[in-house]
């Protein structure tokens, strides 16, 4: 415990986590953003910071397999839940089949926001295997791309979907 | 070093993050003898070979396109292929359409294209006169392929890494033999990039993930009015966040310097800043538009004259057009960063730039320390786009540097990011034409607007002429008899202007574009029949123009309120025809629909990179002409975040189909022609479901709704 300038107090000490089923020890706020945590404490840097209110999308992990934005989610709020960034996305079967997609129809430009798009495409996937336009639109809405690759995206998903 | 095994048997290993140049010069496993014809291409005795990439790679695809390039050339073997960032050094890795290491522009491909093929073809003819010299033959007997040369006569081979002592001894050929391009293993196919397999696992080191030790996080406040100084800061609250290491102030900015950037952003957000905001708090939007305005009424500088346009002007009906266009801001999704160790008289830096040298000197002189003490780290860019063209980013960071006694990383916040940064500059054209049974008799236009080249480079800025601001204008590709080009410069109060996707097209094919659908309409002709007749003397753009028109089914059915537009453009030596189809509904909000695009960019280096990069530029277009808007209110600007600087999602992004059409030209600029093509095919599409003649960027839903509010 340590004193704020405006008098409130922070809690401050151990956090366990779990990272792409690995259990990590973190010294942090609470109310530390779970992206600051993976990037500048755990260097786990290939999740994003892109906006810091969530709404580009590039900071996406998985919390218990649901898309979560980490720039906004509080580390003290996860508790036991897996958090699973791009870093682990490969070893479940929705990741794998979208990063090879992704690389088959060569989605990626900068490639800045993709860790972010890939999260949210693997969390569609693992919910729906076979995504319609109207899913796509909804899971993936949330996710920015600078570089416009969104075509390929789309292509990208229905590809990584239909592998059987 | 990252091994990457690639689809299509194109398996390079990928250096990252950077070694220096020092680095290179000493390779540890063979110091003496290394094959190094020249400044691209080294081969060693175990014969990998290291292609060294003069421009950077932004997501355009160029360091797939510029190996593809050497390799083809050089015959080599693709599995011992390793790739690297060039260092800092204008006089071997310099532009030579800029002269200085700059990517931009679209050009890298047009301006490296030959002086890539001799490097390979040089470094080759070596390689091959050392096999000949060794067996005692005819080196016309000896074929390379494969990073192997043969004599099939005898059935003797030899990898380059044998021949690299002796081919380092023969004197470099100044004008070796190209291949013919049919003879091409690798230009023109589609290969798989080189960039992409680290990107889809997080493994890419992008700037912002430097990891230097001892490294400390700051993040910045820049004055919210242009040009305002720090006038006091109470940082009694901050001072007691822990893990906030210092509160560096300088005159025009204020840094928090934490363990990490949660810490730095609290500390940044409990500072009490008071600015001096100096002249300019009270500049704004309206007065901005109107001193362009006043300007634009200014004769001009006359660019470019054929015919005798006052004369033509009196010959037909004659009509009139302005166009404008906003600020608008880069908004890279990696956010500007730079991260920067001192050391006694030396200066390290970790950064993503688009002007390698700049960087450096911008460096040097923030620290105080010569050029050559200046080591520049660069990385695979998270966004380019024009914003890493500048230094800005680079200079902050060191003059922060300089008041902390660790590394430090400065990461500016979105917000910082669209607040200060270097905007595209407003615009405004105007335009006269004649019109005389179905064709343009005369063509007056003026452009209005900041010189960009004055600053950032000069020689593109002679006899009071922006060369960027007047491209695409003054090489229109109508056949008019009567033709001037004016411009004239307007530079705005204390908003900083800079190049951004498309550039000085962006605003030329736009204007021209959409008064071409405008006399159309005029001449009760078809917009494209409009344009193919006066299209004779550019083929390959009436070629593309043709094909365009088949592959979006112009002319055909449409529900109401839908519209189709076309846009071609001769821009960046690229030929391009787009149609947007739009719905526009009883509010005004425009719906896409479909994007159909045909390009003819000559020798298609990579095809699959050409039609990303159009469908990408063609997005990040239309995203403008829909959303993009920065405005000045009291000094500053408006707009900070994603909420409300909008891009286009993937849910209002329709299919988008590239055709591109086969060419032996030498290859033309694709990086921003998506830019360029975009938002007048838009217009068009909506003048055409409304017949709403839209003259401003961008979209004014209210001009367009049935339902007025």
């Amino acid at each position: 415990m340590s004193p704020l300038g405006d008098g409130r107090v922070e809690t401050r000490g151990m956090t366990k986590l779990r990272i792409n089923g690995e259990s990590r020890d973190v010294e942090a706020p609470d109310d530390m953003p779970l992206l600051w945590v993976l990037r500048d404490l755990l260097g786990l840097t290939g999740t994003k910071f892109g906006c810091g209110i969530a709404q580009c999308g590039a900071c996406t992990v998985h919390i218990d397999g649901k898309p979560v934005r980490s720039c906004l989610l509080a580390v003290g709020s996860i508790g036991n839940s897996a958090i699973t960034t791009i870093e682990g996305i490969s070893a479940t079967e929705a990741g794998a089949k979208v990063q090879k997609a992704w690389l088959d129809l060569e989605v990626i430009q900068c490639g800045y926001c993709q860790s972010g798009q890939i999260m949210s495409a693997a969390a569609l996937l693992a919910a729906n295997a076979k995504p319609d336009d109207a899913d796509i639109d909804a899971a993936m809405a949330g996710n920015i791309c600078r570089c416009g690759t969104y075509v390929r995206i789309r292509a990208a998903i229905k590809r990584a979907a239909a592998e059987a | 070093m990252l091994r990457a095994s690639l689809a299509g048997g194109f398996v390079l290993a990928f250096h990252l993050p950077v070694r220096g140049a020092n680095e290179l010069e000493q390779p540890s496993d063979n110091p003496a003898g290394q094959f190094a014809p020249n400044a691209f291409i080294r081969i060693d005795h175990a014969g990998k070979t290291t292609l060294v990439m003069p421009q950077v790679e932004m997501g355009q695809g160029v360091y797939t396109a510029i190996p593809m390039i050497l390799a083809d050339e050089l015959d080599a073997d693709l599995s011992q292929v390793v790739l690297e960032h060039a260092p800092p050094n204008d006089k071997l890795y310099g532009n030579p359409i800029f002269g200085i290491q700059a990517t931009g522009n679209s050009n890298s491909i047009r301006a490296f294209w030959k002086p890539l093929r001799i490097a390979g073809a040089g470094a080759r003819a070596m390689l091959v006169q050392a096999a000949a010299s060794q067996w005692q033959v005819d080196p016309a007997s000896c074929t390379a392929a494969n990073g192997i040369v043969t004599h099939a006569a005898t059935g003797r081979t030899a990898s380059y890494g044998d021949l690299a002592d002796t081919a380092a001894a023969l004197p470099a050929p100044t004008d070796p033999p190209l291949k013919d391009p049919k003879d091409f293993t690798l230009i023109g196919k589609p290969l798989k990039r080189l960039d992409t397999p680290n990107k889809t696992d997080g493994k890419v080191i992008y700037a912002i993930d430097a990891i230097i030790p001892d490294m400390k996080i700051a993040t910045l406040a820049q004055s919210p009015v242009f040009g305002g100084k720090v006038a006091h800061v109470d940082d009694s609250a901050a001072k007691n966040i822990p893990g906030i290491q210092k509160v560096v102030v300088l005159d025009d900015l204020v840094a928090v310097v934490g363990d990490h950037m949660y810490t730095a952003k609290k500390g940044l957000d409990a500072l009490v800043i008071t600015w001096d905001n100096g002249p300019n708090a009270q500049i704004n939007s309206n007065d901005i538009w109107n001193d362009l305005r006043a300007a634009s009424r200014k004769d001009g500088v006359i660019a470019k004259s054929v015919g005798d346009v006052a004369k033509g002007l009196t010959q037909g009906d004659r009509y009139e057009g302005e166009y404008e266009l906003p600020f608008l801001a880069h908004a890279t999704m990696e956010p500007m960063n730079c991260t920067v160790r001192l050391t006694p008289g030396a200066c390290e830096i970790w950064t993503g730039t688009q002007v390698m040298t700049r960087v450096q000197a911008t460096a040097a002189k923030a620290a105080g320390v010569p050029i050559d003490k200046v080591t520049v780290h660069n990385h695979l860019l998270g966004g380019g786009f024009g914003r890493r063209l500048e230094a800005d980013m680079v200079a902050s960071a060191v003059r922060i540097a300089k008041e902390v006694d660790a590394p430090v990383k400065v990461i500016w916040t979105r917000e910082e990011d669209i607040q200060h940064d270097i905007y595209r500059p407003i615009y405004r054209d105007v335009i006269s034409a004649t019109l005389s049974n179905g064709k343009i008799v005369a063509w007056k236009y003026k452009v209005s607007g900041s010189s960009i080249m004055a600053r950032w480079f000069l020689p593109g800025f002679q006899n009071d002429i922006d060369i960027d601001a007047v491209d695409s204008a003054v090489d229109m590709p109508y056949d008019i008899p009567n033709r001037q080009v004016a411009y004239v410069r307007a530079e705005p109060p204390a908003v900083p202007t800079g190049f951004w996707r498309g550039v000085g097209p962006n605003n030329n094919v736009f204007a021209i574009e959409c008064f071409m659908d405008e006399l159309a309409r005029k001449a009760n002709l078809d917009p494209v029949a409009f344009r193919r007749g006066m299209l004779g003397n550019n083929p390959r753009l009436k070629a593309a123009l043709d094909l365009v028109a088949e592959k979006s089914g112009w002319g055909q059915p449409l529900p109401p309120r839908a519209g189709r537009g076309v846009s071609v453009q001769p821009s960046f030596a690229s030929f391009i025809a787009t149609v947007v189809e739009a719905e526009v509904d009883n509010n005004g909000e425009v719906h896409l629909r479909r994007v159909t695009s045909a390009v003819d960019t000559g020798i298609a280096v990579n095809p699959d990179i050409i039609v990303a990069q159009l469908q990408g530029g063609l997005i990040f277009g239309l995203t403008a002409a829909l959303w993009g808007e920065v405005t000045i209110d009291k000094g500053r600007v408006r707009q900070s975040n994603f909420n409300d600087y909008r891009m286009l999602r993937i849910d209002e992004v329709p299919n988008i189909e590239v055709h591109v059409i086969k060419s032996s030209e030498d290859p033309g600029g694709i990086g921003e022609t998506g830019a360029t093509a975009g938002p007048p095919a838009l217009r068009n599409a909506i003048y055409a479901a409304t017949g709403v003649a839209l003259r401003r960027l961008p979209v004014d839903r209210a001009a367009l709704a049935v339902n007025k509010a």
